[in-house]
Order: structure tokens, then sequence, then C-alpha cells
């Protein structure tokens, strides 16, 4: 028998749909509010007042929450004796020094630490993918012995804190010759560490009709060939909502590179930025802030165009 | 949804059926590994290594309790769980607060939801970096953002970051920046309410205040007791900000020496392993007890609809 799961698009857009509206937070399914509900009033004179002050309020609210960061991209661009005496976000001048002084202020070029960044992050984006959605398939469509407890041991890992094993992880990785490599930042995500995206991905293909699965094995599938002809196609919305919080975790994880990364050709973003604040007295802000600009423009990207999956991810997991 | 809720019905049992032993393990076999190797293994070794003295030169010698003993007069342990507790306590409960004040205000079928929902998520993503930590430093330093503003109303701010009693207050301010990923959270369960309990509320005359604390509040309460459990295990683990603003040594005079930062110079700045792990177990101990306090106290405050 021919194992053909291809004359499925159908049914497959079906399925994305349950699984990708938020099953959202803990609270019992119930019809959800209608938003013009209460719009008889909507539009009478004291409704209107009362929305121009909300609006005024929160934007208010939202300039000082985002005031730091627009203040710190106009001081990257501006003289160092300035940025004491400018507390305004508009520039006068345009002094793009810092960026050229920051790029070279250390051993290596910035570009350096943004490539070993990028590296490890690369590592572990695939880490997680791979490791954890062979896990999540496992746990969502396989019936096996001591599910109960794996499972649960899963859910418990993503609630322990990471210094209970961070000591005999640095001496096993020290022992094996791995620090000052990438593989110790790497090689826990092939192992589905991140168990946090288990779980996400559980979730998912939870939402995912049993019936694709059945279909597949009465056309002779397996389990290898339903995982990646049936489940991992429709689970996307998953893999990008992974790779978006892996790319921005790793990117600012700071503990782990800190401890693993301590000669200046192997740093990165992180551990870069932090040596520069280190050598630098505090005359140099100008060239620090533009550095850290550079190291938070790619979480900026990664936020621009995975907000959606972020969003989602946050409402059904609640993960950070 | 959450992880919390699954961890509740894992004992309700799983289905019956056939099961797929083999192919499940060889799914799970990558993830059974870094459980074994990653996990529970160090998990075990840091235990036995917290009553030895290893250094990671000499072999580990068994000390018994002794590093116990020394953490209960270390004097400089003790004030860095003060420090961590303050943290914790009050940063945890501003930052939730906030973020439900800010959820409310965006749930009404506001025009322009999406924007503000991204202006205020966007500072819990980078609130963890480095790079923010050092433009905190900037900002509440002695010629800092912040004192620069207070100049234009006329006042002389202190030295924020360099004076012992207010290095914290900026740290927990940073904290309290990042409350959009709750705020999320709160959104989606806000939505979940339905409109219909305060449409009744506003035919039986109902205040708003009475409003929020009979409806909203109670069906809420679920999701403000998962995202404080989940705030207060991730705010116990706080490293980044405290070790940047104080360039590492948790000053001014250990006014921001976080438990973290402690054990990270014992562990990877004096190698003194034995005595980190013993208090890295401290530390699983503590977010444990709060957890199990959490859960305990969710009884009485926490309302299930079903």
């Amino acid at each position: 028998m021919t194992t053909n799961i291809e004359p499925l698009p159908a049914a497959a857009a079906d399925a994305v749909e349950p699984a990708r509206r938020p099953p959202a937070a803990g609270a019992p399914k119930r019809p959800t509010r209608k938003r013009e509900s209460r719009g008889t009033l909507a539009f009478s004179r004291s409704a209107k007042v009362r929305a121009a002050v909300k609006h005024a309020i929160l934007i208010v609210a939202a300039l000082v929450m985002i005031y730091p960061l627009l203040w710190m991209v106009a001081s990257s661009l501006r003289p160092n004796d300035v940025i004491f005496r400018e507390p305004g976000v508009l520039l006068k001048t345009f002094e793009a020094g810092n960026y050229s002084a920051g790029w070279n202020a250390l051993t290596n070029p910035f570009g350096h630490y943004l490539l070993n960044s990028a590296i490890v992050v690369l590592g572990t984006i695939i880490g997680n993918l791979v490791s954890c959605s062979m896990a999540a398939y496992a746990f969502a469509r396989l019936n096996f012995w001591g599910k109960k407890w794996f499972f649960g041991a899963m859910l418990l890992t993503i609630m322990l804190p990471f210094h209970v094993v961070i000591v005999p992880q640095y001496i096993l990785f020290s022992q094996i010759g791995w620090v000052n490599t990438f593989w110790p930042l790497i090689v826990p995500k092939l192992l589905a560490t991140d168990a946090f995206f288990v779980f996400l991905m559980v979730q998912f293909i939870r939402g995912v009709p049993k019936e694709l699965d059945e279909a597949a094995r009465i056309d002779g599938a397996g389990h290898p060939r339903i995982f990646l002809r049936v489940i991992l196609p429709l689970m996307t919305p998953a893999l990008a909502t992974t790779t978006i919080f892996t790319f921005i975790w790793t990117w600012n994880d700071f503990f782990s590179q800190l401890i693993y990364l301590t000669s200046p050709d192997m740093f990165t973003v992180p551990v870069a930025l932090r040596a520069f604040v280190d050598a630098q007295s505090s005359t140099s802000w100008g060239s620090m802030f533009a550095m850290s600009v550079v190291s938070l423009l790619p979480v900026f990207i990664a936020f621009l165009i995975g907000q959606k999956f972020l969003v989602k991810g946050i409402a059904t997991t609640g993960i950070k | 949804m959450s992880a919390l809720s699954e961890l509740g019905k894992l004992k309700k049992g799983a289905a019956g059926g056939k099961r797929d032993n083999k192919a499940a393990f060889i799914f799970l076999l990558p993830w059974l590994i870094g459980l074994a190797t990653i996990t529970i293994g160090p998990m075990l070794m840091s235990l036995y290594l917290s009553f030895t003295d290893y250094n990671l030169i000499q072999d580990p010698n068994w000390i018994g309790l002794n590093n116990f003993v020394r953490m209960v007069h270390d004097a400089r342990l003790l004030n860095s769980l003060r420090v961590t507790f303050t943290y914790v306590l009050i940063g945890v409960p501003l930052q939730l607060a906030l973020a439900l004040l800010i959820a409310m205000v965006l749930d009404r079928g506001l025009r322009g939801l999406p924007f503000y929902r991204s202006v205020f998520y966007l500072p819990s993503l980078l609130g963890t970096s480095v790079a923010v930590a050092i433009l905190w430093k900037q900002m509440f330093g002695t010629t800092g953002l912040v004192n620069q503003l207070l100049a234009m109303v006329g006042i002389q701010g202190p030295g924020w970051i360099s004076d012992p009693s207010t290095a914290l207050g900026s740290i927990i301010l940073l904290h309290v920046w990042t409350f959009g990923s709750p705020m999320i959270i709160f959104l989606a369960g806000l939505r979940q309410i339905p409109t219909m309990y305060y449409e009744a509320a506003d035919v039986d005359g109902a205040s708003k205040a009475k409003q929020f604390f009979k409806i909203t509040l109670p069906l809420l309460s679920p999701i403000i007791f998962f995202n404080l459990v989940l705030q207060i295990i991730g705010a116990f683990q706080s490293f980044t900000q405290a070790f940047i603003v104080s360039g590492g040594n948790g000053g001014p005079s250990d006014s921001t020496m976080f438990f973290t930062l402690y054990l990270y110079q014992k562990g990877f700045g004096e190698f003194d392993m034995g005595y980190a792990s013993a208090m890295a177990w401290v530390l699983l101990v503590i977010i444990g007890a709060f957890t199990a306090i959490n859960f305990y106290a969710a009884k009485f405050w926490v309302f299930y609809d079903d």
C-alpha cells in the first residue's frame, strides 16, 4: 500500500485552527465576550470622553515605558559630554563616531561577538526544534510505560531553578574540555532540556485532530512518518513560537555564557558588553550605548517579525 | 493552559489503550538522555557536593553539614537572602499589580489595542539583557537620565545606584518595567470572562469597584495565582541586572548582592563549589517552599468556576 498522505490540505488547514486559538489561560471554556455588546452606549458623549481620557493615560504610560530606550538610541548618536546634560530625545547633531569607536573597542571587532552569538543561537534553535518536537510527539500521541511519571517529571523541570544543576554541569563540561567552546550552550538543547517548549508543542499537537493520524496509519504510515509528514507540517506555528523565543532568550542569556566563555575570542554579545562595561571608565557611555543598541537590534527585529507568535505563546503557556 | 494545571490533572489518570513503548522511547531518547545527564545526574551530584569541600582542583572531602552551618554564620549570605526577599516580595506584587491594571484598561474593546500591547510588551523581552542593564546603570547614576529629568523640575536627585538605600530600588524598578508578559496572560484571562456578568451587575446597579471585586477578581484569580507562582520562581533567580548594575560585586555595601550573585561569586569566582552547591539547594528549598505556600494559600482565595 502506498502511503500517500499528501491530499490533506483542506483538513490540514482546519487542523491548525483549534490549536491556534489560545486555550486561554486556565479558565474554563465559556462563551467569549462579545466586544460590541455594549455598543449602544459606545457613541454617547460620556463614553467618548472616557475613551479619550483612557487613550491619554495609555499614551503617557507607553511613552514612559519606551522613553529610556528612545533616549539610549538618541544618546548613542551624541558626543559623551552631551549625554550627561541632554535628557531629551531629539537630535541636534548626529554623531556616528560612537558606533565605530564601540565596534573596535574590544580585542575583536564587535562583529566577531555578533557572529559568536549567532552561532550559539542557531545551534540552540536547531536543538530545541528537533529534540523538543520529538519528545512532544511521544507525550501527545503515544501511549507508553510510565508516561504519567515522565510527563510529570518534564513539567517539574520547567520550574527547576537552574542553579541546582549549574555547578555539576560546569564540572562535567570542564572535565571534557568544553569550557570556552559553544558546546555547553548547545548540547543541552539538543537533549530537550528546555522543557518549556516540549510542553508548548504537546499543547499544540493535542489540538490537531487525531483522525489525521488515523488516516495516515490506515495508509500504512508508521510513527516516524506520521510525525514527519502529518504532525510536523501542521505544527509550524508552534515551531515558529519556539524559534522566536529560543532566539530571544539565548541572545539575552548571560549567566551560562558568562561562566562557560572566558576567552575573549569566544565571547558572545552579552559577555562582550559586560567586558566593555568593565574595561571602560564611565566617560565612554556613547560607545557603550552604541553597542548596546546594536545588541538589542536583533531582538527588536525578532519581536517585530514574530509578535503574533510571541503573544500566542505567552497566552497559551504562560512563559515569560 | 499552564504547566501548573497540567500537574494537577495528572492524578486523573491516562486513557488506556495500546502501548507503543518502542516508538515512544525512540522519540523520547534525546529528552531522556538530557533528563539523566543534564538534569537529574547533576542534581544528585550537586546534592552530594553540598556536603563536601570541593574546589575543582582537589578531590571532594565529605564535611557533613559544615557548609550549611557555615551559611548560618555567613553575614554576607544572610544579607543576600534579605536583599533577594526584598526584591521578590516588593518587585513581584508591584509588577503584577501594574500588569493587571494596564490589562484592564486595555481590555474593553479599545482602539489601537495591538499597538499598546506591543509597546507594553517590548520591555519584558529586552529587560533581562545586558544592554538594558547598562542603560539602567547610566539612568540611575549621579548624572544619569533620571537626575537630569529631576533637575528640570528643580530636584537634586541622589546617586541612585551608588547609594545603598536606593540601589536595590532601581533594580526593582527594572523588574516592574517588565510587566508586559504577565499583562498578556491577564489579557487572555480577562477575555474569558463573559460580558453578561457585567451586564447583569450594571442592571443591578453595582458600582465599577464592586464589579471589579465581585466579578473580575474572583474569575481572574486562577490566572493571578498562575502569574504569581511563575513570577516568584523567576524573580528568585534574577541575576543579570544586579550583576551589571553593580559591576559584578553586588555593591554598594552589598545592597544589591542577590543570592544568585553571591552563589556565582562563591562557585565561579572562588571555585568554592561545595559551598555554592549547598547554596543552590537552599535556593531550591526556598523556591519550593514559596511555591508550596502559594498552592496552600490558593485554597483560600483562588476561585475555580467549574
